[in-house]
């Protein structure tokens, strides 16, 4: 697979890259320079925010598209599905990566992130989603692991993975069902802070099932970028599916917060006005609307459209845990938290870094699957884990 | 038996001594600007609040089944069998849970420090093993402050109620907010009316969150052998299907 050698050129976005770079290097000596005081609007009344609140609860949700879609095509034997689960593996993985970076950012003691390896209290929520995370990321490197060894045609470890492909897939299902749904977990023990539009003892499992929404949405709005970016053919039948997929996901979830709401008697707090109902109305609606969308069959036949309900969900589902994890807590903490422009650019270099480096992957190992190659035949041998089948190269 | 605080909002004037005995205990700056500053802060383990001519007290409350003792994941804040609940700062890794989930918003951060700390009352933990008072009750000229056993302390609240009712509300905080806690406070007002958080029920808050991880072993065994089932069943066609020439899903010959 050779990539035509080119000169790098100054294109728009090379340079929103290269600036944050450079704007994320200064935040990050204030960090660690001055002390999170000096580089948050973090307050003993509001001990968490933007890096808490996107960074962690948001970047382990976009994540979600790996366990998805490696359950879907490994356990459910879902073939068609397999051109989109290597990408998806990818993102989750670096995703992963990512949040830990935006850990040691917002840790008081970074240097102790190892800590919960052997101070053990596992009545802790915290505790369990971080044993998930760390077990999760090496559920996701072995899954990745196959993608590494053809690049550089490693045939006998790639038989070794083999065996094990179905456990890992099952363990990174299992521990992602667990700190998913443990995220929203967190904030059952705020039932004084949390606003009633957000605080429900069904926190738990609204939060695994957005992460599924939103990890389908993410490998729909990757799969379009990236068939642009490398001028890859889109595949539309598949992304169809997942639309239909996720459409019943988002009424599934609409209607658990509505009868939630209307269970705890709280409905009406909906139209009081107010910050939190306005927050709240947008949050719904960009759930609401790409889920009325995609029940369409002609919505669903348009790549475009598709992509565009993809950004909806995203935003939607990035709304709903801003809303738990900042906008719900205010008014209890009767403080005003608006992040500090370090914690912005510290957010938004960490971003820029998680697509440059899977375009750096991408281009670099077999992430999406040869476009040419005609369909292997019946003598395919089995799949290796994360992708495609194996070619045989030689 | 368990060591508590009672705060009694009647007999309290205000004089702010137990704040200035707990700074140097902790080895804090004291003076009159961090007097008027009625809020804890880093500098200030103990404040009195005033609420128009009344006074309340603000310190960590000692749960007896404590929020950040549950919700930390290092285990840095534990509930000691003597009472107070101690901070263990060699394990803290600055993840601030138990600032987030504290109900009365008691453990504060060194904000301006590179290597921070969390910081709160302990109940003078030495000096209740020494068998001495907490050094604010130690302090408090009045007896608006005293140290003691809980259930002694408990008592000496209801005497007062009873032989003052006209000048105490007969309610005792602290007797069963979130399961209870090892510091009792009384007043001429409900305490929540002088700044003491409101709606506290009677069950503890780590209930919420065990209600869920509780669950954690039965979503592992169960998970596995479900999805392995599913495998098994999944490929076991795809299997019945090659062998009959039909081709697998998918994968079509």
């Amino acid at each position: 697979m050779n990539w035509p050698l080119r000169m790098p050129r100054l294109t728009f976005w090379r340079a929103v890259f290269w600036v944050l770079m450079a704007l994320g290097a200064y935040a990050t000596y204030v960090r660690f320079a001055h002390g999170l005081g000096a580089s948050t609007n973090l307050s003993d009344a509001f001990p968490w925010g933007l890096w808490i609140g996107f960074d962690v609860l948001c970047g382990v949700g976009l994540a979600a598209g790996g366990f998805t879609l490696a359950g879907t095509v490994y356990i459910f034997n879902l073939e068609r599905y397999r051109p989109i689960v290597r990408p998806a593996i990818l993102t989750a993985f670096l995703g992963y990566v990512l949040v830990v970076a935006a850990l040691l950012f917002d840790l008081g003691r970074p240097d102790r992130l190892w800590h919960p390896l052997v101070m053990w209290n596992p009545r802790s929520v915290m505790f369990e989603v971080a044993w998930c995370v760390m077990l999760y990321t090496t559920v996701l490197a072995m899954e990745f692991l196959p993608a590494v060894l053809e690049r550089w045609n490693l045939q006998r470890p790639l038989r070794w993975m083999k065996p094990i492909t179905i456990p890992l897939v099952i363990a990174g299902v299992i521990l992602s069902t667990l700190h998913q749904s443990s995220l929203g977990g967190l904030y059952l023990i705020v039932p004084n802070k949390l606003h009633a539009l957000w605080y429900t003892p069904l926190l738990p499992l609204l939060f695994f099932i957005s992460a599924i929404c939103v990890g389908l949405a993410m490998t729909m709005f990757e799969s379009w970028h990236s068939s642009r970016a490398f001028q890859r053919h889109l595949e539309l039948p598949l992304l169809a599916g997942l639309s239909r997929v996720l459409a019943v996901l988002l009424l599934f979830y609409l209607a658990l917060r509505f009868v939630d709401l209307n269970h705890r008697g709280v409905l009406g707090q909906v139209l009081e006005p107010g910050l939190e109902s306005y927050l709240f109305g947008l949050e719904i609606s960009l759930m609401l609307l790409p889920m009325l969308l995609l029940f369409r069959g002609h919505v669903r036949r348009r790549p475009t459209a598709i992509y565009l309900c993809s950004v909806m969900v995203i935003l939607g589902f990035v709304a709903h845990r801003l809303n738990v994890s900042v906008t719900g807590m205010e008014t209890a903490s009767a403080t005003a938290y608006v992040p500090r422009w370090t914690e912005v650019v510290v957010t938004l270099a960490i971003i820029a870094l998680g697509f440059a480096i899977f375009r750096f992957v991408a281009h670099r190992v077999p992430v999406f699957a040869p476009v040419e190659e005609p369909a292997t035949a019946s003598g395919t041998p089995a799949p290796a884990m994360a992708g495609f089948p194996v070619r045989e190269t030689g | 038996m368990p060591k508590a605080v009672l705060f009694d909002s009647v007999e309290c004037v205000g004089c702010r001594m137990c704040e200035e005995a707990c700074a140097k205990r902790w080895n804090l700056p004291y003076d009159d600007t961090i007097a008027q500053q009625e809020k804890l802060s880093r500098q200030k383990l103990t404040t009195i609040q005033t609420v128009g001519d009344r006074y309340s007290r603000v310190m960590c409350m000692h749960c007896a089944d404590p929020t950040c003792d549950s919700v930390c994941p290092v285990g840095a804040l534990k509930k000691t069998e003597l009472g107070p609940v101690v901070y263990e700062e060699r394990r803290c890794i600055g993840c601030r849970y138990c600032m987030l989930a504290c109900p009365f918003n008691v453990p504060v951060y060194e904000w301006d420090k590179r290597l921070p700390r969390v910081s709160k009352c302990d109940m003078c933990h030495d000096r209740l093993k020494a068998g001495k008072p907490t050094t604010c009750s130690e302090a408090c000229p009045t007896g608006a402050s005293l140290s003691g056993e809980r259930d002694e302390l408990l008592a000496e609240a209801q005497r007062r109620i009873r032989e003052k009712p006209e000048a105490y509300h007969a309610s005792i905080y602290g007797l069963s907010e979130v399961g209870g806690t090892n510091v009792l406070m009384i007043g001429a007002v409900p305490m929540e009316q002088l700044g003491m958080p409101a709606g506290l029920g009677p069950d503890s808050l780590p209930v919420l969150t065990w209600r869920v991880l509780e669950h954690v072993p039965n979503v592992v065994t169960l998970g596995s052998v479900l999805l392995g089932g599913v495998w098994w069943i999944t490929q076991r066609r795809e299997q019945v299907a090659r062998a009959e020439g039909r081709g697998g899903n998918g994968r079509k010959s």
